[in-house]
């Protein structure tokens, strides 16, 4: 059987300690994955050698993304103790995840993008001040005095499975030059691997990589041990960290769609948009949205929406036309349907009504979450709730009181030309990312921070002074 | 099947195991010399032990122990008789939340670790060697226990302040950072020690501290020789681990034990057993058998997981057939310990909550 061993600082280690990753649908194992044991996490990070990308600037670094970018959508790249091309990628990790291959080529499509264009992605995070000043520590921006240094030696990132575009938000670490230190997710390390791969083939030291499989145990490790993290989890696993600064959280996103007055009043003309903001990549993304806020017409725009959703159907994962994902581990939608059953009270579940069927789905060990549109009003218990397939509730509320009732949101795609409400929504706290116009949540430009800048997570600007020779 | 001269000395184990029930269960159930809490249990069963309970397997007879016994007062309902008028301890187990479980000892400790001492190597823990309990202070037995086998080897050992409780509390709100600040704290306190105190060569520790200590110093220039650990679950990935980085050329002595039962030896190391760690009760003071979550009258068969049931049989205590809160592999008898082994131990699955570990 393939097995994925722990990279510590780029050298494969075989451990004692294994996991089968299984087939979401056959319930064979695709691959055994070493898990590290929390010890020889921090006893690596250590002894890493956090300088070991010093020795290239910033723009051979760049370029070694562009030809990583191509080496990961075509090439044959080690996975373990194996060969992997493209193919063996899509199939392996629609394998243990569940994903249609449709969304995970997608997905891919993403991570290469993010490769090749990581010139624009930094230009992006560092406003665009000229790189070298990165390879020298300072220079000259523009007439003045620039200096940044790097705080974050080490960059740990703890992953998660259900998306693998995420993968783009660490991928800037290497082109600033930060080594990382990875803890991919239980059904998905195939991602983080092969873009390690293709980085290493396109001339970054193997030992700038370091890849932990491990438990909950281990993620808690890496977190305290590395100078600065990223920590994808739900509510439950991010709360532990909110007090410190040095990880950045990605929760739960709670994305929105909101309409203005004069959106909602023309509300038939969003529909689409509004439906691939909830569904699209499979839902299963923090940048899906998990509610649409509308001043009137609620009930109309959830009858809508529900009317289109209850037509997705749960196919198997290399059905080309499949739009949802199944779930590898068939107790976790038993969890979350019974979960929104026993919420429903006080709520409508209108998917389930134009459907005729229940939204779980399930066919031997595979089973799948049917997209479901909520009408509730806004106190009720779905009326803020994620879940890792298409769901939305739909609240009405008064344009006025949106700004402060809609609570933490990452993307806001708002539809409106009224000025006044667009004002609103700009000095609104609790949105991350606004898009202002009808732009789907999920569109994101990677040259803007996505939860918090890379850059200024890693680097620290000083205050510099040299006398001239 | 075990060698012929293996097969002999399991037989004789178990006769000398049934040997030592009929005295204790004697003692126990003896007006003149068990404890309250015995004598008054029995008045409710339609036997007599004294004359029904002959051997280890006559101990089906009684209901399995419940540690929610041990919980609160009055602890002299659980004093022998016989041992009425001797200085007594109360150890405690559990706590970080409630009442804690309490174990009254006079001498069990001590007896425990005395013989646990007879499986140490002379080499690695020298007799006048002094010791380092880089593990939970307060009301444990374990503190006090190290502290008297150092002695009984003729060292003197030096603790640190820790209270696993509230490691355990800070783990449950979620307060990592502060879980770790305490940690520090404590490896902070051994490195003090050990730069002091040359004559330092013996340690007792948990896997979660000997990590967070070998992070700061090499223990070998520092002089450790052997370093016993315990406390928490050690898996096969530690043990590798432990021997190969974390303290290599120091001899590990892992061990499975707790307030209930007093604490088991492990089987010397062998490359066939692929670290998994093998640990063997203290037979016949307490026994370990890995039966069947669902049937705890059938032991598994050898090579197959079950949940660990113990039973303590000391002149100061008797816990029959006690359903553990762990899990591990049924393993035949070896060479030094003829008798079954418990392989892997770590938390039972089958509890449906989460065990927290802190660390300790």
């Amino acid at each position: 059987m393939l097995h994925i061993p722990i990279l510590r600082s780029g050298k494969p280690y075989e451990s004692i300690d294994k996991i089968e990753i299984l087939h979401h649908a056959t319930g064979l194992p695709v691959a055994e994955v070493s898990q590290a044991n929390s010890g020889m996490i921090s006893r690596d990070v250590g002894r890493m050698d956090d300088s070991i990308l010093e020795q290239f600037t910033v723009k051979e670094l760049l370029a070694m993304c562009k030809k990583a970018a191509g080496f990961f959508m075509t090439g044959t790249l080690p996975v373990g103790d194996q060969k992997q091309t493209f193919d063996d990628y899509v199939n392996q990790l629609s394998a243990t995840t569940g994903m249609p291959h449709s969304y995970c080529r997608g997905n891919a499509q993403k991570l290469h993008k993010t490769l090749d264009e990581m010139n624009v992605i930094v230009a992006g995070l560092t406003r665009g001040f000229d790189p070298s000043i990165l390879d020298q520590g300072y220079g000259d921006d523009e007439g003045r005095m620039l200096s940044w240094y790097r705080e974050g030696r080490t960059f740990g990132a703890v992953l998660p499975s259900n998306s693998p575009g995420v993968h783009s938000l660490w991928l800037p670490a290497i082109a600033l030059k930060c080594p990382i230190v990875l803890k991919p997710g239980r059904e998905e390390p195939w991602s983080p691997l092969r873009l390690i791969e293709a980085l290493c083939a396109a001339g970054v030291p193997r030992e700038a990589f370091s890849f932990y499989p491990t438990n909950h145990g281990g993620s808690s490790t890496l977190l305290q041990v590395v100078d600065r993290a990223m920590l994808f989890g739900d509510a439950a696993t991010t709360k532990a960290w909110a007090k410190d600064p040095r990880v950045e959280l990605h929760g739960p996103g709670f994305s929105k769609v909101i309409l203005g007055d004069d959106a909602a009043e023309e509300w038939e003309k969003h529909i689409d948009l509004i439906v691939s903001c909830i569904a699209a990549n499979g839902g299963r993304s923090c940048i899906n949205a998990s509610a649409v806020w509308t001043p009137k017409n609620g009930r109309k725009i959830a009858d809508a929406l529900a009317q289109k959703l209850a037509t997705v159907k749960a196919l198997p994962a290399d059905d080309p036309t499949a739009q949802i994902a199944a779930f590898a581990n068939p107790a976790m939608p038993q969890r979350m349907n019974a979960m929104i059953d026993g919420m429903l009270p006080g709520a409508e579940d209108l998917t389930q009504q134009h459907r005729g069927t229940p939204r779980l789905v399930q066919q031997g060990r595979v089973a799948w979450m049917l997209p479901t549109i909520i009408w509730c009003d806004r106190e009720h218990a779905l009326a803020n709730r994620e879940f890792l397939f298409p769901f939305a509730s739909v609240i009405e509320c008064p344009t006025a009181e949106i700004p402060d009732a809609i609570g933490s949101t990452l993307v806001g795609t708002a539809i409106t030309r009224d000025k006044k409400f667009q004002r609103a929504l700009m000095a609104c706290g609790h949105i991350d990312r606004l898009n202002l116009g009808p732009i789907p949540t999920w569109k994101l430009s990677w040259d803007q921070p996505h939860e918090g800048n890379l850059f200024e997570h890693l680097y620290r600007q000083r205050s510099f002074q040299m006398e001239n020779a | 099947m075990p060698a012929p001269a293996l097969e002999n000395r399991v037989r004789h184990a178990a006769e000398a195991l049934d040997a030592h029930v009929r005295e204790i269960v004697q003692w126990h159930f003896n007006p003149e010399t068990g404890c309250e809490f015995w004598l008054n249990k029995a008045k409710g069963w339609t036997f007599d032990p004294r004359k029904e309970v002959t051997s280890f397997a006559d101990l089906k007879k009684l209901p399995h122990f419940e540690d929610d016994w041990l919980r609160g007062g009055p602890v002299r309902r659980w004093l022998p008789r016989g041992l009425a008028g001797k200085p007594v301890y109360v150890f405690e187990t559990g706590g970080s939340t409630g009442v804690p479980k309490s174990r009254l000892q006079v001498e069990d400790f001590r007896i425990d670790y005395e013989n646990f001492s007879t499986t140490l190597s002379d080499k690695a823990f020298p007799k006048g060697a002094d010791w380092l309990m880089l593990g939970p202070s307060g009301p444990r037995r374990l503190r006090l226990a190290i502290e008297h086998l150092a002695q009984h080897r003729g060292g003197i050992a030096f603790s640190v302040d820790l209270d696993p409780r509230w490691v355990i509390k800070c783990i449950k709100r979620g307060e990592v950072q502060e879980a770790n600040l305490y940690k520090n704290h404590c490896i902070d306190q051994a490195l003090t020690i050990l730069r002091s105190h040359p004559n330092i060569q013996c340690m007792f520790t948990t896997p979660k501290l000997l990590e967070a200590l070998a992070e700061k110093i090499d223990l070998t220039h520092y002089g450790i020789k052997g370093i016993f650990c315990g406390g928490t679950e050690l898996t096969p990935q530690f043990y590798r681990f432990a021997r190969e980085e974390l303290c290599p050329g120091i001899d590990f002595v892992p061990t499975y034990g707790n307030t209930l039962m007093g604490l088991a030896t492990h089987k010397p190391f062998d490359p066939a057993d692929k670290y998994e760690v093998i640990y063997h009760a203290p037979q016949p003071r307490a026994v370990v058998e890995i039966v069947d979550p669902d049937d705890a009258g059938k032991k598994v068969e050898y090579g197959q997981k079950g949940r660990v049931m113990l039973t303590t049989l000391t002149r100061e205590t008797f816990i029959p057939r006690f359903m553990e809160r762990d899990q591990a592999i049924r393993r035949p008898p070896c060479e030094p310990y003829p008798w079954d082994g418990a392989g892997n131990v770590q938390p039972f699955a089958g509890m449906g909550q989460t065990v927290v570990e802190g660390v300790y």
